[in-house]
């Protein structure tokens, strides 16, 4: 069977078997914490719930609910631009940045931007930017891109960072204390919030009712990128919206619960207006096909991902294969839901990385149903054009003998004979299945053929007597 | 009540004991089974490489063969998901989906409905249950490690009716196996990790047997622990509750 890009990234991955336990077991301990704090709150099934009903009520009444938020942030007398794409959003940044005479902008973590692969686009424009969330720069430095939503340095250990920092931050030759590189991290990240222009923050959530941005962050970086420089530039998705704080504080008690298993971020930071020395704060709204998304009838639920990365955690499939085997920049369960409505065509490798286990949609905070809905995508391969031709053949052959009942009963008629195969034959190219098994042993009589001669009746038979 | 016996295909060719010992149950506690005979397979293996079409023929005929009866009991979790949860979307604009209400898995069947206070038989061995996916979050079969619900395994329940038998379960009670049908021949190198890994938390409690509600997980470990040289043994539940029959 032709392999996927993903399959064929993923064998190269185990080949390093040492690092791939190290990968899963770190994963699953992320999710062991996360199960620790479900287990916490007796009413954590009631919060997934409510956050549902909840994303599900805002998504379908969006308009609204965007109307009121930048009417609310006007009101405050933030500055409220819309993006209709990534094209869009690097223009609108880089007006603002402009503007302003920025040469280096501070940045806390957003998948936005890397969605709309923004740092590029400034940095050919003469704008340095400087990631400050420590994974973030970390993989900055590294010239690499995210591993994982949450944790996107996460596939680098202490070695990796000791000696990428030696080389760029100039710390001492072998000191891999990750105390030390941390501290050294810290004193570098410093001086880059006291010398940047401009802070850019994503979000976690715009709240219509104020007008207000919300960022959850551990390290504080959001703040320091907001309260340094004078100019503070928040990007948003349009879906990242909800209505009030009420809603907040559902969502509040699930996030980190959920993403890395604390009980909260440790800093939850509330963005209105600027300070009064400082510009006024610019919000980017950004739509970049989730318009779009939303008229999809099977799959617009993926939009109420508040990017927790729980279902990469929990993947089986993703811890035994890392980030970097998918396609699409978000990994996991929901990145190939999210890269499938993004270009269906070039993402499409990515929905056989899935055992249909389903621990996905049981773990995801606000219940989105993402194995049902790679399942979905599934079906639709044939219409973009990039199905499997020999899993179409072999589902037809499938078909074909399980529709006729001749043919069927044929066939378990001569199923025992694979169990006399020569070795070489059984396990060739020709079977997968024999890569990573044996054969399983064909009975000399099937079922069927047990029924029809009265085997099965008689068992019952001979147990009456 | 009129029992219709759903044999998969693969329980049909490879593991027709499953059948047998599914037949020996129901027809134990008194029920009437009935096995039509020109069922094949529910289309489930088609409908999860993304040929829906190709399943649709099938289900059909399933509809048809089985539709008369009360129940449709297989001793297969993945196959009665697949029917009681897809074939109603399989159907959809053509006409109503009758089986989806009826299909209803063995242990579920058992635990639900029959409830038998006791069975005859001993098993005194130490097993090592395998949570099937498909049972664990679609039908319900115990509760899932990632939900804060009260903790069940019907599977356990009905293990604990036969005596000798001790049943434990693995460190990650419900992580994947890493079959998946075509998953195991398309991802061969993750299918074969997860398998490997399974079995190796299997062993680690000591059990001489795993067992579980579907043989084609089973299967796949069984495959990966004869190449792998691991130490254990693979029994459908429905063998463990027939075995004094």
């Amino acid at each position: 069977m032709s392999n996927t890009a993903h399959s064929k990234a993923a064998k190269e991955f185990l080949k390093n078997q040492k690092y791939a336990q190290w990968h899963d077991q770190t994963f699953w301990s992320v999710r062991t914490k996360r199960d620790n704090m479900a287990y916490g709150l007796s009413e954590w099934e009631q919060l997934r719930e409510t956050a549902s009903a909840i994303k599900r009520h805002t998504l379908t009444h969006l308009d609204e609910y965007l109307d009121q938020f930048s009417t609310n942030a006007e009101k405050n007398g933030c500055i409220v631009h819309w993006a209709k794409d990534a094209a869009e959003f690097n223009e609108i940044v880089l007006s603002i940045l402009r503007e302003h005479h920025v040469k280096k902008m501070v940045k806390s973590k957003s998948m936005l931007t890397e969605e709309c692969e923004m740092n590029p686009y400034l940095e050919a424009h003469g704008i340095e930017v400087v990631e400050t969330d420590l994974g973030e720069r970390i993989i900055q430095l590294k010239g690499q891109k995210p591993s994982h939503i949450v944790m996107p340095a996460i596939h680098l250990n202490h070695d990796d960072v000791g000696e990428l920092f030696e080389e760029k931050l100039g710390t001492e030759k072998g000191n891999h204390d990750p105390t030390y590189l941390t501290y050294m991290a810290r004193l570098s990240l410093r001086n880059e919030f006291l010398t940047a222009d401009a802070g850019m923050t994503g979000g976690n959530f715009g709240i219509a009712e104020t007008g207000d941005i919300v960022v959850c962050t551990n390290e504080g970086n959001a703040d320091m990128s907001t309260s340094c420089p004078k100019l503070h530039i928040a990007a948003i998705g349009l879906e990242k919206v909800i209505p009030n704080y009420d809603c907040l504080a559902v969502f509040q008690r699930m996030l980190c619960r959920a993403g890395t298993g604390q009980p909260t971020t440790t800093y939850t930071s509330h963005f209105r207006k600027a300070r009064p020395t400082a510009s006024p704060m610019h919000i980017i709204l950004v739509d970049n096909g989730r318009s779009e998304w939303m008229g999809n009838p099977e799959h617009w639920e993926s939009l109420k991902c508040i990017r927790c990365g729980s279902c990469m955690n929990t993947c089986p499939v993703y811890r035994r294969s890392g980030g970097y085997s998918y396609s699409y920049f978000i990994p996991g369960p929901i990145g190939i839901n999210l890269g499938m409505l993004r270009n269906p065509k070039e993402h499409s490798g990515n929905v056989s990385a899935c055992t249909l286990c389903l621990s996905c949609q049981s773990v995801c905070p606000v219940k989105i149903d993402l194995g049902d809905q790679i399942y979905k995508w599934r079906q639709q391969l044939t219409s973009f054009g990039t199905a499997n031709p020999q899993k179409k053949l072999m589902s037809s052959g499938m078909s074909f003998v399980f529709n006729h009942i001749g043919i069927y009963n044929s066939a378990l008629w001569a199923s025992p004979l694979a169990n006399r195969l020569p070795r070489t034959l059984m396990y060739c190219s020709l079977n997968p299945w024999g890569e990573g098994h044996e054969m399983m042993q064909f009975p000399k009589e099937s079922f069927h053929t047990l029924w029809k001669k009265g085997k099965v009746r008689k068992a019952k038979v001979k147990r009456e007597k | 009540m009129k029992i219709g016996l759903f044999i998969p295909c693969y329980v049909d060719a490879v593991f027709p004991e499953v059948g047998v010992a599914t037949y020996k149950l129901l027809t134990h506690l008194g029920l009437d089974v009935t096995y039509p005979e020109k069922q094949t397979c529910c289309g489930q293996p088609m409908a999860n490489a993304g040929f829906e079409d190709k399943a649709l023929p099938l289900a059909e005929k399933f509809e048809k063969l089985f539709k008369p009866f009360d129940y449709v009991v297989a001793p297969s979790v993945s196959c009665t998901a697949f029917v009681r949860f897809n074939y109603p979307r399989l159907f959809e604009g053509k006409h109503d989906c009758i089986t989806a209400k009826k299909a209803i898995d063995i242990v579920e069947f058992l635990h639900d409905v029959v409830k038998p206070t006791s069975l005859p038989g001993k098993f005194p061995h130490k097993v090592s249950l395998h949570n099937s996916c498909h049972g664990v979050r679609e039908l319900g079969l115990s509760s899932p490690s990632e939900q804060n619900i009260p903790p069940f395994n019907k599977i356990k329940d009905l293990l604990q009716l036969i005596e000798g038998i001790e049943v434990v379960e693995p460190e990650r009670k419900d992580e994947c196996c890493g079959f998946g049908g075509m998953f195991s021949v398309e991802e061969t190198a993750v299918s074969a990790q997860m398998g490997k890994e399974k079995v190796e938390r299997h062993i680690a409690t000591g059990a001489e047997y795993v067992t579980g509600p579907d043989s084609s997980c089973l299967m796949h470990m069984a495959g990966i622990a004869k190449r792998q040289q691991l130490p254990i043994k693979f029994i459908h539940v429905v063998q463990i509750l027939s075995a004094g029959l």
